[in-house]
């Protein structure tokens, strides 16, 4: 037996980093607002500095609904696919942003041009080949004013490289120009980013420290960070890692517009005759309910809100929703951020306190910041430096061929060794090609009986030559720091579940290559917005969350603005 | 008395200190006091006991620890991997090991939230090593000389432990590494869950401790090697009491 709900302006399904944007500038606006949230609210005292929870067994007090829904996956459609690994994010009010490394960057103003860019510089064959990508349907300056509201609302630490077109050597010369200063100042750095700061200038490089969703200095009466050491995968006990459940959600709620229905499990949702959304089905333990709406916004993160469509099959919409041109699932691709490359230095880092958004970044090698006349790809890496080390996984530390990794000799390996590795993921230009998608996986389904997502994805001849050449770089930078030992990890092949996860539910103009036109909204179903990376085309080589935010404020403004052509 | 953050029902290192006093909690660590008190957990008096002068494995029988199973093993199945883990992790001249920081009091609590999938592995990896250890060393794993206990880890951890009737489910390599990964956590994470008792994995680390914040001045102390390790549990801050 379902319950009927009274009728609300916008439902937005998930309060995280997406929605829980989006949010408030709906309520400020004054429409009514329903946040339907699978977790639950978490605070200061759910965020005790302790590896074994974070790190080891992924927040036990949780609402686990993404774990149970994790998706398989398959590098091509010749495999089946296994569902292996745990999925990287998490069910609370606030998302994964209580938890996420909180690094807050602009795409670069390269990556909304990317093809046009390209074919001018280079020619159109330098596009990869099978590559679906796309230019934005906008370029970055269009965004530039929602990146500019939204680091202030969420609160974002950072040092300004590109004022105005006022290039400022201590931040990134390589970004797009920005109409002002970052509302903080950059985290600090320690004396070991000194040290590599100063090894990238010896190289001739640029290195800055980048951008953080976490308060360097106290700000909207919360207090500056704490540098504690738990950052990664760890909520923040002082409030400093601003989190949509601290920033934007309490914010609407304040407003008397927005009403969060927390462990609010979202199943289909509904449309009418004319292909209309109607509202949302949703399950609270064993209790149905069904949610009208006048607007729908899915923002559940890109593997949920892919599937979320392809399960709300009606007649209107046969193969899921607003899927009538089958691109639901298409232009699919998750950050390459594999190929790390390790160092092993004859010094301590003194590395036990900081956190991953504390870090010196070089921009030298993104994009489209150098020359590539004279490589076989196109784009590349951002490299990043912080500092992040906890004990278990100090001493599950590789020992350089030094010792066994366990026993006697290991014991005084670790006792002198443990603060004095350091690793680097690196995060790369990763594209939309035609054989990597996402579907319902035919066998795997949740504790509901729903299929899960099914992931065909592989990393290209782009991807991998781009992790070589960075590898390469980033064994350049540590060696000069005083490295005396550097591995490297493999280029890539199957995409697995990601933190980074792009498109399915891609943005543009064109209805027959795109799900969402480009305010966000469903080129079918004219009442259903999608927010979060899924709308994104191109991935840059950074961190999505806070292009994703800027999106969704934009995609919400946009809704307060044309509410009655959208609505009614 | 499982809370609302889904911790332990068994009882926590801060409820030891709050009950029984500073000594009580000393009484945790073996080598920090003589095992012969009243109050020392049987359980806790691991290596020193068991350990002959001559780094051999003692008879069993005169350790009162391993007479004694754990919630989820057997007294058998207990004394191999007592055995095990004091080999990855020794107590050494270089200070506690494993035993010592009541690794397997955090394994059995391990076992017993993670469900008989959990236990089952295990069981029957500790039966596969001891057989492999008879089969190839000529007798129980808790018998053998520590140089041929090490040389059957070594087989069990690169997945060369096999043979007919050994019975390694998924490999050995697979299970070296679930309680290789296991006594990590029991040896390095927080005390709260039954391990690192008295800090002892912090310290082999230098790991300078839980604090909720560091200022600037700690970090250069830290630097300039002069920042005092703090060796409390995340729980016993006020604010995740």
């Amino acid at each position: 037996m379902t319950t009927q709900l009274r009728g609300t302006d916008v439902v937005i399904v998930g309060m995280g980093a997406a929605g829980g944007v989006a949010a408030l500038p709906l309520a400020e606006a004054g429409l009514n607002v329903v946040g339907l949230e699978a977790g639950t609210w978490l605070d200061q005292r759910d965020f005790a500095p302790d590896e074994i929870r974070n790190n080891y067994r992924d927040w036990p007090m949780l609402v686990k609904k993404a774990e149970q829904e994790r998706p398989t996956s398959r590098a091509t459609s010749a495999t089946r696919a296994n569902q292996i690994g745990g999925h990287p994010m998490m069910n609370a009010v606030g998302g994964t942003t209580l938890h996420y490394w909180a690094q807050s960057w602009r795409l670069n103003p390269w990556d909304f041009r990317m093809v046009t860019e390209t074919t001018q510089r280079y020619g159109a064959s330098r596009i990869p080949r099978g590559s679906t990508v796309e230019d934005w349907p906008f370029e970055y300056d269009e965004l530039e004013p929602y990146y500019d509201r939204v680091e202030r609302e969420v609160g974002i630490s950072g040092q300004a490289g590109n004022v105005r077109g006022r290039i400022n050597s201590r931040g990134n010369r390589f970004e797009g120009p920005r109409e002002r200063d970052f509302p903080m100042p950059p985290l600090r750095w320690t004396a070991f980013h000194d040290r590599m700061a100063d090894a990238a200038r010896s190289l001739g490089w640029n290195p800055f420290p980048g951008p953080a969703a976490v308060n360097s200095e106290a700000y909207q009466n919360r207090p500056g960070c704490g540098y504690h050491g738990f950052c990664n995968k760890g909520g923040c006990p002082i409030n400093a890692k601003n989190a949509t459940h601290i920033t934007t959600i309490p914010r609407a709620v304040d407003t008397g517009n927005l009403t969060v229905v927390t462990r609010a499990h979202v199943t289909t949702l509904e449309v009418d005759t004319n292909g209309r959304v109607t509202g949302v089905n949703y399950v609270v333990g064993s209790n149905e309910y069904f949610q009208p709406a006048r607007v729908v916004l899915l923002a559940s993160y890109t593997y949920e809100n892919v599937r979320m469509l392809l399960l709300s099959n009606s007649r209107a919409y046969p193969d899921g929703l607003s899927n009538n041109q089958g691109q639901v699932g298409r232009h699919y691709f998750s950050h390459h951020q594999g190929a790390g490359v390790s160092a092993f230095f004859p010094y301590d880092l003194n590395s036990w306190y900081g956190l991953p958004a504390q870090g010196v970044a070089v921009d030298d090698f993104a994009d489209d910041n150098f020359d590539h006349a004279d490589f076989d790809f196109i784009g590349g890496g951002n490299l990043w430096v912080m500092s992040d080390r906890r004990p278990i996984s100090a001493a599950s530390m590789g020992t350089y061929g030094q010792s066994r990794n366990w026993g006697s000799a290991w014991k005084r390996f670790i006792h002198e060794h443990s603060d004095r590795t350091h690793g680097s993921y690196i995060q790369k230009t990763t594209l939309p090609y035609e054989d990597n998608y996402l579907d319902l996986d035919p066998e795997v389904t949740d504790p509901l009986g729903l299929p899960v997502i099914r992931i065909t994805g592989q990393f290209k001849d782009n991807e991998r030559a781009i992790a070589g050449f960075m590898q390469d770089k980033m064994e350049d930078w540590y060696r000069e720091a005083g490295a005396i030992e550097v591995n490297r990890g493999g280029l890539g092949n199957t995409m697995g579940a990601s933190t980074h996860a792009y498109g399915g539910t891609r943005m543009g103009d064109n209805p027959e290559t795109n799900v969402v036109d480009r305010w966000g909204f469903s080129h079918e179903a004219p009442n259903l917005g999608v927010l979060g990376a899924s709308v994104m085309g191109t991935s840059g080589a950074r961190n999505p969350t806070l292009t994703s935010q800027a999106l969704s404020w934009r995609t919400a403004a946009h809704l307060v603005e044309s509410w009655g052509d959208i609505a009614e | 008395m499982s809370d609302s953050k889904g911790r332990l029902p068994a009882i926590s290192r801060r409820d030891l200190l709050r009950t029984a006093g500073a000594a009580g909690a000393a009484a945790l660590v073996p080598d920090a006091v003589a095992a012969a008190t009243e109050e020392t957990p049987a359980l806790l008096s691991p290596a020193a006991a068991r350990k002959g002068q001559d780094g051999s494995a003692a008879p069993s029988e005169t350790g009162p620890f391993v007479a004694r199973a754990l919630a989820n093993l057997t007294a058998r199945e207990t004394e191999i991997l007592s055995a095990m883990v004091d080999r990855l992790i020794p107590s050494d001249e270089l200070g506690p090991g494993a035993l010592d920081a009541g690794v397997l009091r955090f394994i059995d609590r391990v076992l017993s939230e993670s469900g008989s999938n959990a236990a089952d592995a295990y069981r029957s990896g500790l039966a596969a090593l001891d057989t492999y250890s008879r089969y190839t060393r000529g007798g129980p794993f808790i018998d053998l000389s520590t140089v041929d206990q090490d040389s059957v880890l070594i087989d069990v951890q690169i997945g060369a432990a096999t043979g007919a009737g050994v019975g390694f489910v998924g490999g050995s390599g697979s299970f070296f590494n679930m309680v290789k990964s296991h006594t990590w956590q029991g040896m390095f994470g927080d005390p709260e869950y039954g391990g690192n008792v008295n800090f002892v994995g912090w310290d082999l680390l230098d790991y300078p401790g839980v604090r909720l914040g560091v200022s600037p001045e700690d970090q250069r102390d830290l630097e300039a090697d002069q920042l005092e390790p703090v060796r409390r549990s995340a729980y016993d801050y006020g604010i995740f009491e």
